[in-house]
């Protein structure tokens, strides 16, 4: 079983935000980057899947379309045991602000690779569109189902426990080739074992040109056309101080305010 | 048509009637206010099988008033189960009768599951989890927001798109007001209904669904706490959690959780806050380590206080704050469950 995962390299978490002049987008020159989160949690799955086929029935290859830098994705999903890994360059700059385009570019790599199973991240942490994978599914021409929390193979080709909304859950059954996007929390990450990135310089990393792979690119459908900071809605009273006095003056609020020592 | 086409998601019963969840109100009123601004006509449609007495029941009567030009009652036996591929291709459909300037939907999990594939085949993406439309230039601009919250952009359709149409949009719960249909002017006669027939055959629909299940019940009621200490991956780790509880002791408080600590197993699933967890609205919500992404804000927003200390000054959680503390909380919150502890002993 040949299974795929679309990763996405997305500015950390805790990264401090600043508009750009122009406010196009954020300054990235000095920004850190990690893996968006939901894929990392793609990724795992992908490896549990593996990992419960008979020794050698199961490849994992990990997929990432950005700069230079997003390589760092891939070489952190060899470590964890993906079996190699494709890179579509882009230029550097500013990510593709619409999806469409960007899954034009997964699917004509995907192509080449024909992966009985495609698992990415349901959403990404920058620009949460959450449709990469839906898109990407509807340009293969293959079945797919989103917020999967786990994924099994079955006589007729996966069953995929999926969230809704409220507690609520679902079993959704369909054949393969298929896709999934998977939400966080439906299994433990592993960590990147020496071992592990010790063989992962052995594995293969394969760069491909965007450039290449887009000659039938759509037009863009939507563009993002300024950044700005949220408005407050609340009046917040930003405490300052040592913590004592801090731990004081909420005491004073528990206490007068909110009436609840 | 070149109108604005909202596509309603309904809540059918047992006996057969139908609700509209309070998100799907809302998109309506987006749609409505879209519509409006642009002066267009807005019309509605809602999928599904057998949808006669869903629209008999009360909440589609009122939505009479609410100037629809049209209902579309799209139906077929195969839509009778939500299916991606069902809805896709009877929305495409729909679609392409109709040809809508601007289709919108509520931003739910089931839209997130289709509604970029009907997109994608007008060569479109979907503008989604929208929280404010406004017009400049005789051209609408639709508000999303970035990085969890932290950042708000504007988006638009290109010129390729407002050309070849149409704009595909989601309205994030909560964006904009229900009850705006109400105070629509005099009522003017109900929406027509008019029945539409997808053609769809089994072979299309490449999914097979299991009925919906819940897991063993809650025993964790956040819902009924007047007061909740709520940890987020601040706190670094699970190690540090009985710190977090100290401070929901001192203060008779239950313990809660945004996703990442409940995904990372450190505190039960019950105990989350959020759109995937429980709404709460308690007297006084303490954020402990919690940025605030937008799924944990729609969870806790109603709270009457929030007190939230977070390193981050820019972290959304403090957007909702009441107070706001950036120290270490790792300081604050020993010395905070200090304090308390002394002052209930005075």
């Amino acid at each position: 079983m040949k299974i795929l995962v679309a990763m996405r390299q997305v500015p950390e978490r805790d990264a401090a935000l600043t508009i750009a002049a122009g406010a196009g987008w954020i300054e990235d020159s000095a920004l850190s980057y990690s893996t968006n989160e939901p894929d990392a949690y793609a990724l795992e799955e992908a490896l549990r899947l593996k990992d419960s086929l008979a020794p050698a029935a199961g490849e994992v290859i990990a997929l990432t379309a950005g700069p230079e830098r997003a390589a760092s994705v891939l070489r952190d999903a060899l470590a964890r045991g993906a079996d190699r890994a494709l890179h579509i360059v882009t230029q550097s700059g500013p990510p593709q602000h619409d999806p469409l385009p960007l899954a034009h570019l997964l699917a004509a790599a995907v192509r080449a690779e024909s992966p009985d199973l495609i698992l990415t991240g349901l959403q990404s942490d920058d620009l949460g569109l959450g449709q990469t994978g839906v898109i990407l599914a509807e340009l293969l021409g293959i079945p797919h189902t989103t917020l999967g929390l786990h994924v099994e193979t079955v006589a007729s080709g996966i069953r995929v426990k999926r969230e809704l909304e409220d507690g609520w859950f679902q079993h959704v059954e369909m054949a393969l080739p298929a896709l999934v996007t998977i939400q966080s929390g439906g299994n433990q990450l592993r960590y990147a074992t020496l071992m592990g990135i010790k063989k992962a310089r052995t594995k293969e990393l394969r760069e491909m040109d965007a450039a290449e792979l887009t000659a039938s690119a759509p037009a863009q459908s939507i563009e993002l056309v300024r950044v700005f900071l949220p408005e407050k809605q609340r009046q917040t009273h930003m405490l300052t101080g040592t913590s004592a006095e801090i731990a004081m003056r909420l005491v004073d609020v528990l206490r007068n305010e909110v009436r609840v020592l | 048509m070149s109108g604005v086409l909202v596509v309603l998601e309904h809540r059918a019963s047992a006996e057969g009637t139908a609700t509209l969840p309070r998100i799907t109100l809302e998109a309506l009123a987006a749609g409505l206010h879209l519509a409006k601004e642009l002066s267009l006509t807005c019309s509605a449609a809602l999928i599904g099988n057998g949808l006669k007495d869903a629209l008999a029941s009360p909440a589609f009567v009122s939505l009479g008033t609410a100037q629809l030009a049209q209902i579309y009652a799209v139906e077929h036996e195969l839509l009778a189960q939500y299916t991606a591929d069902g809805y896709a291709l009877a929305l495409q459909h729909l679609i392409k009768k109709l040809a809508p300037s601007f289709v919108v939907f509520p931003h739910t999990y089931q839209v997130r599951d289709y509604a970029p594939a009907v997109a994608a085949r007008f060569q479109q993406s979907l503008i989604s989890d929208t929280i404010a439309i406004r017009i400049e230039d005789g051209a609408p601009i639709f508000v999303r927001q970035l990085f969890q919250g932290r950042l708000n952009a504007d988006y638009r359709a290109t010129v390729h798109t407002q050309t070849s149409g149409p704009t595909f949009v989601s309205i994030q719960a909560g964006a904009f007001r229900a009850d705006s249909l109400d105070a629509a002017s005099a009522p003017t006669q109900p929406a027509q209904i008019e029945s539409f027939t997808p053609e769809l055959v089994p072979a299309q629909i490449r999914t097979i669904p299991d009925l919906p299940f819940r897991e063993a019940s809650r025993c964790v009621d956040l819902t009924a706490a007047p007061v909740i200490v709520a940890a987020g991956r601040g706190i670094g780790e699970q190690s540090n959690l009985p710190l977090i509880q100290s401070l929901a002791d001192a203060l008779g408080a239950e313990l809660a959780a945004s996703r990442p600590i409940c995904d990372a197993g450190w505190l039960p699933m019950e105990r989350q806050v959020g759109s995937s967890g429980q709404t709460v609205a308690p007297k006084l919500y303490l954020a402990v380590g919690i940025s605030g992404a937008i799924q944990h804000l729609v969870g806790m927003k109603g709270s009457k206080t929030v007190i939230a200390i977070n390193r981050d000054p820019s972290a959304p959680i403090f957007e909702v704050a009441d107070y706001g503390v950036t120290a270490d909380l790792f300081e604050i919150v020993p010395a905070l469950t200090e304090a308390i502890l002394t002052t209930k002993a005075q």
